[in-house]
């Protein structure tokens, strides 16, 4: 199967001020799409020529799973924001964040320091674990939590492309802007999603 | 533009060369570390890890490295290494007093719990130092001598050797940097590390690397890292590759 770059969610300058137009646009045209092509480049006369893209995350190694991965975890990132979003959760959400980190306060300062002290390129995640219980985690590169088993609900890019143009070396100050864009109703959907399965 | 003041750095710089100390050497040396204070003895060893300066101005690799790119990740992420590898081995002065190619040559002597600060922060610092000093003003063309004949002689020729070096760069996944090292056999080798690795902790000699953190280059390059590396290769100075050759 071909893989198709998915359409960003909101306009390019949706995010704005927090994280501007032209990032988003080189960062889902440029290199979302390449991650797009590299996968569809090396997919034929493997055995993942037929899987979905998350089976391949699942199961691959090497470029094709770095390829497979990054292309779902910035699709993942995207659809994890919406323009005016930030804010609380509520809800299922906000009892569950709560019984795992003891507060909203405490969560968003664990989160935010799993994605400033990822050293080098990576995500910060806020995941579902096996157990039930929620919990913040930090990977490398292009590194899925699916591997090890968690259900990934929120996710943090800190890669630099994802904001050196507007904040350089500041990574901190472009996650505490990310925390207003965080589109809470998706992430209440993918933990009913999870909950269901 | 030198400012006397970066004529008098780089003429020190040169003259360490020419004593055969090289690269690595000048960044070891407490030179380059907070000398002791006024009126003690200068044997006095360094007490904590220092930012050298940059060899020439910001804006001395334009336009293939812009004076801003170079002002930030000299000024705000080498300077960050350097403060976080203090602040990490802060109370352990004899680990502060050692040269870094030492601690990275031999990471595994490095108490366990200070190995992945000094593997991150200590590589960061190291592997800067050694990029600043892999570039000039003016630089590029290619190299001559025994440099040109190692490199023909392993990779075929000069134009092959540059195509290698130039793929493992941009082919480099994530964060890291791209090498040409001399292994313990002797060998030339082109190779990439990720993150701030340093090929000293893999029992390899840098001669020469290229940055491919994408703040190396993405207020210019953005995602275009190969267009980076394409024009990075006019900024090389081939005389201090010759000399880490040499010296080693």
């Amino acid at each position: 199967m071909t893989h198709q770059l998915p359409k960003l969610p909101y306009a390019q300058d949706a995010l704005e001020p927090h994280i501007d137009a032209v990032t988003v646009g080189i960062h889902h045209g440029k290199h979302h799409q390449t991650y797009v092509d590299n996968l569809n480049k090396l997919m034929p006369g493997t055995e993942f020529a037929d899987a979905t893209l998350e089976q391949i995350v699942l199961k691959a190694q090497g470029p094709i799973f770095n390829n497979a991965a990054q292309v779902w975890n910035h699709t993942f990132y995207w659809e994890g924001m919406k323009p005016n979003g930030g804010g609380e959760p509520k809800g299922e959400l906000l009892a569950a964040i709560e019984k795992s980190f003891s507060n909203f306060a405490g969560f968003k300062e664990q989160l935010s320091k799993m994605s400033v002290t990822q050293f080098g390129s990576g995500w910060g995640w806020l995941v579902l674990k096996k157990d039930g219980v929620l919990a913040v985690v930090q990977t490398g590169n292009a590194a899925n939590p699916m591997t090890a088993g968690d259900v990934p609900l929120l996710t943090c890019d800190v890669w630099e492309h994802a904001y050196y143009l507007k904040y350089q070396n500041r990574r901190a100050d472009y996650v505490t802007s990310w925390w207003n864009t965080i589109n809470w109703d998706a992430v209440a959907a993918r933990l009913n999603a999870a909950k269901k399965k | 533009m030198n400012t006397p003041d970066m004529n008098e750095r780089v003429t020190r710089r040169n003259l360490l060369r020419n004593l055969g100390l090289g690269v690595a050497a000048f960044t070891a040396r407490p030179l380059n570390r907070v000398m002791a204070a006024a009126g003690e003895p200068l044997h006095q060893p360094p007490t904590e890890f220092t930012l050298p300066p940059l060899p020439y101005a910001d804006n001395a690799l334009e336009p293939h490295l812009d004076a801003r790119t170079m002002e930030i990740h000299y000024g705000k992420h080498h300077q960050a290494y350097v403060n976080s590898l203090n602040a990490a081995l802060k109370g352990h002065a004899n680990l502060l007093s050692k040269p870094i190619e030492q601690l990275l040559k031999n990471l595994n002597d490095v108490p366990e719990k200070l190995r992945t600060p000094v593997r991150n922060f200590g590589g960061g610092h190291y592997n800067h130092v050694f990029y600043w000093n892999c570039m000039k003003a003016n630089g590029g063309g290619e190299p001559a001598g025994d440099l040109a004949k190692a490199i023909k002689k392993k990779f075929g020729s000069v134009i092959a050797f540059k195509q290698l070096f130039s793929a493992t760069a941009t082919r480099h996944f994530g964060s890291g940097w791209g090498w040409l090292v001399k292994n313990r056999k002797g060998d030339l080798a082109v190779v990439s590390t990720p993150n701030q690795d340093c090929p000293l902790s893999h029992g390899q000699i840098p001669l020469l690397t290229v940055d491919v953190w994408e703040h190396a280059y993405y207020l210019h390059y953005q995602n275009r890292r190969s267009d980076f590396v394409a024009a990075w290769w006019n900024v090389v100075n081939w005389d201090a590759v010759a000399a880490e050759f040499g010296r080693q």
